[in-house]
C-alpha cells in the first residue's frame, strides 16, 4: 500500500469513526433531536430538503450573491491596487480613505445596503463586495510593491516607454501570484460575510437566511445540514480557484518558490 | 558606426540630511565602434553608475553621453542591457523572454519568433526554447538574458557583471562565449567587472576607474587578439599592472 492510498484510507476511517461517535451520542447520551440532532436526523433532512428543490435553489441564490460581490471586489479591487502601488500621488491620495474605511467591519455596512438596494441580490452581493474588496486592494497594492526592481528596468531598457506598458508586460504579470493569494483570502472573507448578510436580513432567501430561519423554526438537523453545505461550498470553490490558479496561471511559479 | 562618446561627465546622488555624494566627477570617454570596453576599479568607483548613465537608467548631473550623435536621454532598446541579477521575466518561456523586446517594437508573432530563435540558438539553448527560467542554470539565463538584449539588434551591449555570480568554470566558458558572439555581431560592449582577470581577457580597452569621486584614471591598450592565453607571462603582467592602480587608488583615499 503505498503513502497516499494510505492516508486516504486513514481519512476515510477517521470520519466513519467520528460520525459512528457522533451517532452513538447524538442518540443514545443527548437523546434530543433540539440540542444535537444525530447523523441519521441530518441525513433525513438533506434527503428532504434536496427532493423539495429549495436546497438547490438556495444554493444558486448564495452563489449569485456571492459572485456578485467578489466581481465587484475584483473589478475596483485590482485596478485600485495597481494605481496606488504604481503612482506615488494615488498612493498618498487614496491611502487615508481607505485606511479610515478599512476597519469597518464588512457587516456595520449592512444597514446602507439595505436603504441603498432593498431586500435585493444586490444588497447581499454589496456586504460581500465590502468583506472581499480590502484583502484584494491591499494585496495587489503590495504586489506592486515588490515586483523586484531589475524586471521594471529590464523592462524599460527592452523597449517599454510607458506605465502601461510597463504594468501590463511587467509589474502584472509578476504580481499575479501575490495577487492570487489575495484573492484566495478575499473568497474566505466574502464567504463568511455572505452568511452573515443573509442571516441578518439583507437577503430573504440563500443559504445563510435558511440556516438562520430553520433555527426559528426549530429544525435542527436543516440547520446542521445547511452548516455543512456552507462549509463543503467554500471548499470547493477554494479547491476550483487554487487548482486553476495553480495549473493555469502559475506553471512557472511553483518552480520559482521552495 | 556605434561609437560612444561620453564628455564631462558627473552625477551626485542626494542624501538624507541635503549634502549630496557624488559618485561621478569630470568623465571623459570615446568609445569606438565593435570595441569592447571593461569598466574596473575598487567597489563604490562608480563603474555600474556609469553603465547605468549609458544605458539611460540614471540621469547625469553634469556633462552628457551621446550613441552615434544622438544624446541619451532614457533607456532605449538600441542600449541593450545585461544585468548581474537574474533579470529573466519567470513567467515567460526562454524564447517570450527573447522576444520581449520585438513584442515591444510591434513585430509580429510569427517574425519575432524566428528572430529569437536565431539569437537563442547563437547562445545554445535552442533546446531549452519553451522551458522557464526556474529551470536553467545561472549561466544558461544570463545566456538567455545576453541573446534577449541581442534581439534588439541594439547599437551598444552594456553588461553589468553579469557573470559574477556564477562559478568559476561556467565564467570561463561565458567569457569564451562572449567573445565568440562579440565576433558574430560586432556589438560595442561596454562591460562591467571587478574581477581584473576577466578584464584583461576580455577588453580591447581597459578603463579603470578611482573612486569618490569616480573618474578615470587610467586607459589600457590591449592589443592581443582572442583568444588569449590567462598563463602567459605578459597577461600576468598586465593584470598586476592594473590591480597595483585599483591598489593604489584605494589607499590613496
Amino acid at each position: 500500500m503505498n503513502r497516499q492510498t494510505q492516508k486516504r484510507l486513514l481519512g476515510i476511517a477517521a470520519l466513519v469513526v467520528a460520525a459512528a461517535l457522533w451517532q452513538i451520542v447524538a442518540e443514545y447520551v443527548v437523546g434530543r433531536s433540539f440540542i444535537l440532532p444525530s447523523v441519521t436526523d441530518v441525513a433525513g433532512a438533506f434527503v428532504n430538503l434536496l427532493e423539495s428543490g429549495t436546497l438547490v435553489a438556495d444554493i444558486v441564490v448564495s452563489l449569485e450573491h456571492f459572485g456578485i460581490g467578489l466581481l465587484a471586489a475584483l473589478l475596483l479591487g485590482v485596478p485600485i491596487g495597481i494605481l496606488m502601488g504604481w503612482f506615488r500621488v494615488a498612493d498618498f491620495l487614496l491611502d487615508p480613505i481607505i485606511e479610515i474605511l478599512r476597519p469597518i467591519p464588512p457587516l456595520a455596512w449592512i444597514p446602507f445596503a439595505i436603504i441603498w438596494f432593498g431586500l435585493t441580490t444586490q444588497a447581499a452581493g454589496f456586504v460581500i463586495f465590502v468583506g472581499a474588496f480590502f484583502p484584494i486592494l491591499t494585496a495587489t497594492y503590495a504586489a506592486f510593491r515588490s515586483v523586484p526592481k531589475v524586471f521594471v528596468e529590464a523592462g524599460k531598457v527592452l523597449g517599454c516607454d510607458t506605465s502601461l506598458e510597463l504594468i501590463r508586460h511587467v509589474a502584472l504579470p509578476a504580481a499575479v501570484p501575490a495577487i492570487a493569494s489575495g484573492i484566495r483570502i478575499a473568497m474566505g472573507v466574502g464567504w463568511m460575510c455572505l452568511v452573515a448578510a443573509e442571516m441578518f436580513g439583507v437577503s430573504r432567501s440563500g443559504l445563510g437566511y435558511q440556516l438562520w430561519h430553520n433555527y426559528y423554526l426549530h429544525q435542527m438537523p436543516n440547520v446542521v445540514v445547511y452548516m455543512l453545505i456552507l462549509g463543503f461550498a467554500g471548499l470547493i470553490i477554494d479547491r476550483i480557484f487554487r487548482n486553476y490558479v495553480d495549473q493555469r496561471l502559475l506553471r512557472w511559479h511553483a518552480g520559482e518558490v521552495a | 558606426m556605434s561609437g560612444v562618446t561620453i564628455r564631462d561627465l558627473g552625477k551626485a546622488f542626494p542624501k538624507e540630511d541635503g549634502t549630496a555624494t557624488q559618485a561621478l566627477e569630470g568623465v571623459d570617454l570615446e568609445i569606438g565602434d565593435t570595441e569592447f570596453i571593461c569598466l574596473v576599479g575598487p567597489s563604490g568607483c562608480g563603474k555600474t553608475t556609469l553603465l547605468r548613465i549609458i544605458a539611460g537608467l540614471e540621469t547625469a548631473t553634469t556633462g552628457a553621453v551621446t550613441v552615434d550623435g544622438r544624446a541619451v536621454t532614457g533607456p532605449d532598446p538600441k542600449r541593450g542591457m545585461v544585468f548581474q541579477e537574474y533579470s529573466l521575466f519567470p513567467w515567460r518561456r526562454v524564447i517570450d523572454n527573447v522576444a520581449f523586446g520585438l513584442e515591444m517594437k510591434g513585430v509580429g508573432k510569427e517574425e519575432r519568433r524566428r528572430t529569437a530563435d536565431r539569437y537563442i540558438e547563437m547562445v545554445g539553448l535552442s533546446q531549452f526554447r519553451d522551458a522557464y527560467p526556474y529551470e536553467l542554470s545561472g549561466g544558461m539565463r544570463q545566456r538567455v538574458a545576453i541573446a534577449r538584449a541581442l534581439a534588439n539588434d541594439p547599437d551598444v551591449l552594456l553588461m553589468d557583471e553579469p557573470f559574477g555570480a556564477l562559478d568559476a568554470q561556467t565564467r570561463n566558458r561565458m567569457q569564451k562565449e562572449l567573445l565568440s558572439l562579440w565576433d558574430q555581431t560586432k556589438k560595442t560592449i561596454v562591460f562591467v567587472t571587478h574581477s581584473v582577470d576577466e578584464a584583461v581577457y576580455l577588453a580591447s580597452r581597459i578603463v579603470v576607474l578611482s573612486p569618490r569621486p569616480g573618474s578615470i584614471r587610467e586607459i589600457i591598450e590591449i592589443p592581443w587578439p582572442h583568444p588569449r592565453d590567462r598563463t602567459s607571462a605578459e597577461f600576468a603582467e598586465v593584470r598586476r599592472r592594473v590591480l597595483r592602480m585599483i591598489d593604489e587608488t584605494e589607499n590613496a583615499q
